[in-house]
């Protein structure tokens, strides 16, 4: 699901250093970016899927306007069919209201890009900061370390990925309750956050480890360690702003998988429970209706894939933005 | 050869072994209980202490997990205290009591669905990957090269499943080309047997097929650079023997050797597709036992795929030694 090919991400570094025109990477990468106009039209709708997220549900609230309100004067009461075209979209109700209770179908879609949000960004973060510190360690240390690391990743590739979020589901969100994580979502959402870094760090430790090889067999870094520098100085300090180019791009590109992700495990009834609802789960309710309402099918799809793409064109453009052997 | 053979081969065990410490460690060494999972609604405390008793979890887990690995050698028995005790010969997996099956079984039941479908996803995502991949790279910069590597975006973009539902919205329901699916064995109803699998190997392999065009796409370009391409084109050769037998052969080792490895890591996709088209294999039955919390079938089956992936990452890195001389084992 995240197996970003590593030659994919690896390639360059964040060579700092090496450009002497006198602009930082930064500056460097900006300018690019900014050129890329198909990048900047990404980055405007990711900006603004992330403040439906954040303030969409509170507009909703002083509106008066829920994802959980059942509105039973608005489907038949045989069958529960929306009256109405497309899903009863109306004014009050812009993109329908759903089969059987009548909810609000735009405001089902604001709370799950919420929830969505929420858990694939997490997991991302968390992933990248695990994959990062233990690729740093294995890849400065060498040695037993770096071979013990390695088993682990081996051990830890060897389970299929979307197998195993499945399977601990069940097991692992007991056990998150027991430990005295609210029942219920929250439980829920923790534990795919977990499970998604716990499982999802080796791809981006083998990458990371890959230019600590060479990195620190550098000057700068035979300095560090001539000065005196503790090892955390040189891991951290030292070798770590080297690396934020291959990381930001594969947090990039890991994000919209682990959307992705959280979108399949809800399909498959795995994910967040009901009364909540993910763009998963309302694909997977749509699926009894989309016969006769095919709009159930596709507004919800239709987001889901424009975000998702949107992410994967912006990983896209940053890569290209940060290959030192592109000409520009 | 032989001792990097035998290293790996050991190695191989070393991680089958605490591959299946992990899994019993992540079902029974956390806090919580695994039986209380086992029961539905009407659920009694006489009800989980009877379940826990009939899945051993009421036993240390180290005798659970010596009773585990004695199964898969030696056989074993179940519900030894009733009047009629399961006999499981080896290798034995372990026994399903929701399904009244053991569960390699199960497993073996549901295997040649799998196998179909990812024989059918990976032929398809392989010519198709690898032939958009060439072409873009020959016609680098035009139209052609410009629409494969958008159809490769979307590709990879769109989230699976809803690929595969739109593929049976339009395809099934909206234009009525093909009958629901339905699955039969090739060998009984081959015609049946296509109408079915052709959209779910569709689905499987859309994503592969993605990344297989870029991979290949640059790939190709890179060894085109190549100081030996240069060589081959400045001694006359024709291009069609340069691209055919210099470039591409170079060129595409890798790609076919990765595709080894993505292949067993297609039983995760084989989980939605399987999914959406009702198909009786191993991701359904996968996603069955996970939502009857049938623990024993799910280490079953977890169990066993890991130990294909290991497999075939040791297979993978043995055929890249044979193919590709360059590449030194040891």
């Amino acid at each position: 699901m995240v197996a970003v090919p590593s030659s994919e991400v690896a390639g360059f570094q964040g060579e700092a250093q090496a450009q002497t025109s006198g602009r930082s990477l930064r500056q460097i990468v900006w300018a690019r970016l900014s050129r890329d106009r198909l990048a900047m039209v990404c980055m405007v709708v990711l900006v603004l899927y992330y403040l439906i997220a954040i303030v969409g549900p509170v507009v909703a609230g002083v509106f008066g306007i829920s994802p959980y309100t059942l509105h039973s004067e608005l489907i038949s009461d045989l069958g529960g069919k929306p009256f109405g075209a497309l899903g009863g979209i109306s004014w009050a109700h812009p993109l329908g209201v759903e089969w059987g209770t009548g909810r609000d179908i735009s405001a089902q879609l604001m709370f799950g890009l919420r929830i969505s949000l929420v858990i694939a960004t997490s997991a991302t973060l968390m992933t990248v900061a695990l994959g990062t510190v233990i690729g740093i360690v294995a890849g400065y240390s060498g040695g037993w370390t770096d071979n013990l690391i390695g088993r682990l990743m081996d051990l830890v590739l060897a389970f299929p990925f979307l197998l195993i979020v499945l399977a601990l589901s069940g097991v692992l969100t007991d056990r998150l309750t027991s430990l005295g994580i609210p029942e219920g979502n929250v439980s829920h959402i923790v534990y795919l956050i977990l499970v998604m870094s716990v499982f999802g760090w080796p791809y981006l430790a083998r990458i990371v480890r890959g230019q600590v090889l060479s990195l620190r067999e550098r000057e700068f870094v035979e300095a560090a360690v001539a000065m005196g520098a503790n090892k955390r100085r040189i891991l951290f300090t030292e070798i770590l702003p080297n690396l934020w180019a291959p990381i930001l791009v594969y947090a990039t590109l890991t994000l919209p998988a682990y959307i992705g992700l959280e979108a399949v495990l809800s399909f498959l009834g795995v994910g967040v429970l009901p009364p909540d609802v993910t763009f998963g789960s309302m694909l997977a309710s749509s699926v009894s209706y989309f016969q006769v309402v095919p709009t159930y099918l596709f507004i919800p799809g239709t987001v889901l894939v424009i975000l998702v793409v949107s992410f994967n064109l912006l990983g896209d453009a940053l890569r290209d933005a940060l290959d030192p052997k592109a000409v520009h | 050869m032989a001792a990097y053979l035998v290293r790996r081969v050991v190695g191989m065990v070393v991680l089958l072994f605490l591959l299946s410490v992990t899994v019993f460690v992540l079902f029974n060494l956390l806090p919580g209980d695994p039986a209380r999972l086992t029961c539905g609604k009407a659920c009694t405390p006489q009800i989980i202490e009877a379940n826990r008793h009939r899945l051993g979890l009421d036993q240390p887990v180290l005798t659970q997990y010596t009773n585990f690995v004695k199964g898969i050698f030696f056989g074993r028995t179940f519900s030894e205290d009733s009047p009629e005790p399961i006999i499981c010969h080896a290798p034995c997996l372990g026994y399903s009591y929701n399904r009244h099956q053991q569960v390699l079984a199960a497993i073996a039941d549901a295997a040649p669905v799998t196998f179909w479908l990812a024989v059918g996803a990976f032929l398809i995502w392989i010519v198709v990957g690898i032939s958009m991949g060439i072409l873009a790279a020959l016609n680098r910069g035009s139209w052609v090269d410009r629409t494969i590597m958008g159809i490769s975006l979307i590709g990879y973009s769109m989230p699976s499943f809803f690929i595969g539902l739109l593929l049976i919205f339009f395809v099934i329901i909206r234009f009525n080309w093909l009958p629901f699916p339905s699955y039969v064995s090739p060998f009984d109803n081959p015609i049946q047997f296509l109408q079915t699998m052709i959209l779910p190997w569709i689905v499987l392999a859309v994503l592969n097929a993605a990344f297989y065009m870029r991979l290949t796409r640059n790939q190709v370009l890179e060894v085109f650079g190549d100081d030996y391409i240069r060589t081959a084109r400045a001694k006359g050769l024709p291009e069609r023997v340069v691209v055919v037998k210099h470039a591409l052969r170079a060129g595409l080792t890798p790609i076919v050797t990765a595709a080894g490895l993505d292949l067993a890591y297609l039983l995760g996709g084989a989980i939605i597709s399987e999914n959406i088209f009702n198909l009786p294999g191993l991701g359904s039955l996968a996603v069955g036992s996970v939502l009857n919390s049938d623990l024993p079938l799910i280490t079953g089956i977890t169990l066993v795929t890991a130990t294909i992936i290991i497999f075939a990452n040791l297979v993978v890195d043995l055929l890249y030694a044979v193919i590709d001389p360059r590449v030194r084992v040891g």
